[in-house]
């Protein structure tokens, strides 16, 4: 039971992420529905990856894909091979020692994602001790190291302390420190800052970027807010109805935007800037995964909708350099 | 090691009116509690009771089982025999403090083992769910059918009288609502974040069962079952009354409550004493759940 069955390779030529074709679809008796398809990506270590979407999209299901972090009725198809492991086809108990290690993940709620009867210090140590096989108190020691990071002030009276006895702010930080733990190279984030009030969103944000940088985590955010996703991510990837269908760079995607979900997600942003003028929201609601239109899902909301659009789904189309759009309207001048 | 005084000393120091030292959730439970004037007013009789059980050879005045043809059904409050006698001439006093030892062995044994079996079949239930949980918790449905007394005395019956006998059947008659109760919080917790985070980070199946699980699914088994004492005395007493658990010359609350039931129109109140003994452990019981469950709740 002591051996760690997975050897995690420190070097690969191939980038750290590499998912082709991610397909998941939860199945059981009275449901069949493909919740991602086809969805291909890479990811060299230290690089930061947004996927930008609706509630729906499938942005979290992919998300925990990556860790296999699904419920027994999801069907996982294409390939996952982070740092060189293939994880789509591990063993269900090899999960164990690629989880926390290898990939871990920040959860949307700081509330309920830590054990409420437990405090901070023996909920990081615990992990700590798994992993390294270290004793409890070196264990600790790390959990404070970890705050200390984290830049929780008075950190070391912070291991002390349950969760309910922090702030939201803090308790994120606190589950960051929580993923860290084990020095991971994979850092997954499923929309960190949503459950946090804006001051805090933004420190939590820079905190992320730094932590990133430092320790040159390849990090992958998932989020449906824009100034999240430019404060943090290098490259970007938009996604509706379980595919991608805008990636590029940050900067590409935010300022020549191609697919018109992309330009409408853009146009619903509401800033400063905006008073007086009236909101531009996307018409509609996200189509029903189990039922997706046989053409663009998109089509059916999209403002330039076009007979062609219903035919078949569009393909992924360079429009300028790793800059990739899905829409039948791409050779038109924008 | 400096470096630790040093900051300790600034902990030491917060600013006016805050309380920088945490307490786990057990201290603030026991704090609670000792600040609650039922609580220990409760805790302080069935304490006594208790200590009297224990230490009933040093503290009984008579000889519970020298039966006297003369002295029979003595009134309270005779000089040798403050309690009076029973239907044999044996001092009443001597024979409560004794039948509190069986009685509470009752009371408390059958709640601790079906606690353990229970807690253990539900959360085991609750934690595997599926095939595993349908076939643990359609069994125990099946246990829920029949009245808790009636499932007592049918198995009690079956098994014949005796100590060991009535052990059991308590045992089975209260391991069901204590595995429903388990199971219910273990598929509330299964489902709570802090359970896929803690596999996010590579926990083992076992390892959330025994960190996260049983710590959160304690509090509420322990309320629970603590309540289930009292009424494990009164179904154990039941069952000496009706002959089916304890069997004479042995003092026992519900024996003695049968036995002296034949002289209660001679001498009602040694008749009632018994019943008396085992109503104020079961309220005593009754009222401490109660303010455990207070002192447990973490909303307020």
């Amino acid at each position: 039971m002591q051996k760690i069955a997975v050897e995690i390779p420190t070097k690969t030529t191939q980038p750290l992420i590499d998912v082709r074709d991610l397909s998941v679809r939860f199945v059981s008796r009275d449901l069949d529905i493909r919740v991602v398809n086809g969805v291909s990506f890479s990811l060299e270590a230290g690089g930061a990856l947004c996927i930008l979407g609706e509630s729906g999209s499938g942005k979290s299901v992919t998300l925990r894909a990556l860790m296999r972090l699904l419920p027994p009725t999801a069907q996982l198809g294409g390939d996952i091979v982070i740092a060189g492991i293939n994880v789509k086809s591990l063993p269900a108990q090899d999960l164990r020692s690629i989880r926390g290690r290898l990939i871990s993940m920040i959860f949307q709620e700081p509330m309920t994602a830590l054990d409420p009867v437990f405090t901070i210090g023996t909920q990081i140590a615990e992990s700590v001790v798994f992993h390294d096989r270290v004793s409890y108190s070196a264990g600790r020691q790390r959990a404070l190291e970890l705050l200390e990071l984290v830049q929780i002030p008075s950190a070391k009276r912070r291991l002390d302390a349950y969760p309910h006895e922090l702030s939201g702010g803090l308790r994120q930080r606190a589950m960051i420190a929580m993923a860290l733990a084990c020095r991971p190279k994979v850092l997954l984030a499923d929309e960190p800052t949503t459950a946090l009030d804006a001051t805090v969103q933004i420190q939590i944000l820079l905190l992320m970027r730094e932590l990133q940088r430092e320790l040159g985590m390849a990090t992958i955010i998932v989020t449906h807010d824009l100034g999240v996703a430019c404060e943090v991510a290098d490259d970007m990837a938009v996604m509706y109805a379980g595919r991608f269908v805008e990636t590029g760079s940050s900067t590409d995607v935010m300022e020549k935007p191609r697919h018109p979900y992309t330009l409408g997600l853009l146009k619903s942003t509401v800033h400063g800037g905006m008073r007086g003028a009236e909101l531009d929201p996307i018409p509609g609601a996200p189509p029903d995964l189990a039922d997706l239109p046989p053409g663009c899902a998109f089509a059916p909301r999209c403002p330039k909708h076009e007979p062609q659009c219903d035919g078949q789904m569009p393909a992924m189309v360079e429009v300028s350099r790793a800059h990739y759009a899905r829409c039948v309207r791409l050779n038109e001048p924008a | 090691m400096t470096a630790t005084t040093a900051t300790t000393i600034t902990i030491e120091a917060p600013p006016k009116g805050r309380r920088p030292i945490s307490r786990s959730f057990w201290q603030t439970a026991w704090r609670r509690l000792s600040r609650d004037p039922v609580a220990l007013v409760c805790g302080g009789i069935l304490l006594l009771i208790l200590l009297a059980a224990i230490f009933a050879p040093l503290i009984a005045p008579h000889d519970p089982y020298r039966t006297s043809m003369a002295r029979r059904l003595l009134p309270i409050g005779d000089a040798r025999h403050w309690l009076g006698t029973d239907e044999l001439g044996r001092d009443l006093l001597s024979r409560l403090i004794y039948g509190g030892r069986m009685s509470l062995f009752m009371g408390f044994a059958p709640v601790v083992l079906a606690t353990l079996i229970g807690g253990t079949l539900g959360i085991v239930a609750g934690y595997c769910g599926g095939a595993i949980n349908m076939a643990i918790m359609r069994v125990t449905d099946v246990f829920y059918a029949f009245p808790s007394v009636l499932l007592a005395v049918a198995i009690s019956g079956v098994l014949g009288a005796g100590l060991v006998n009535s052990l059991v059947s308590l045992t089975l008659v209260f391991t069901p609502p204590l595995a429903r109760i388990a199971e219910s919080v273990t598929t509330q917790i299964r489902n709570q974040d802090y359970v896929e985070a803690a596999r996010a980070t590579g926990a083992s199946g076992w390892r959330i069962v025994f960190g996260h699980v049983l710590s959160n699914v304690t509090g509420p088994i322990l309320i629970y079952a603590s309540s289930m004492i009292s009424v494990a005395i009164v179904i154990a007493s039941g069952l000496s009354f009706l002959g089916l658990g304890v069997s004479p010359p042995n003092a026992e609350w519900g024996l003695m409550l049968n036995t002296l039931r034949q002289s209660i129109y001679v001498a009602p109140v040694n008749a009632i004493l018994p019943g008396v003994m085992i109503f104020i452990t079961s309220m005593t019981m009754n009222l401490i759940s109660d303010s455990l469950r207070a002192s447990m709740d973490v909303k307020v």
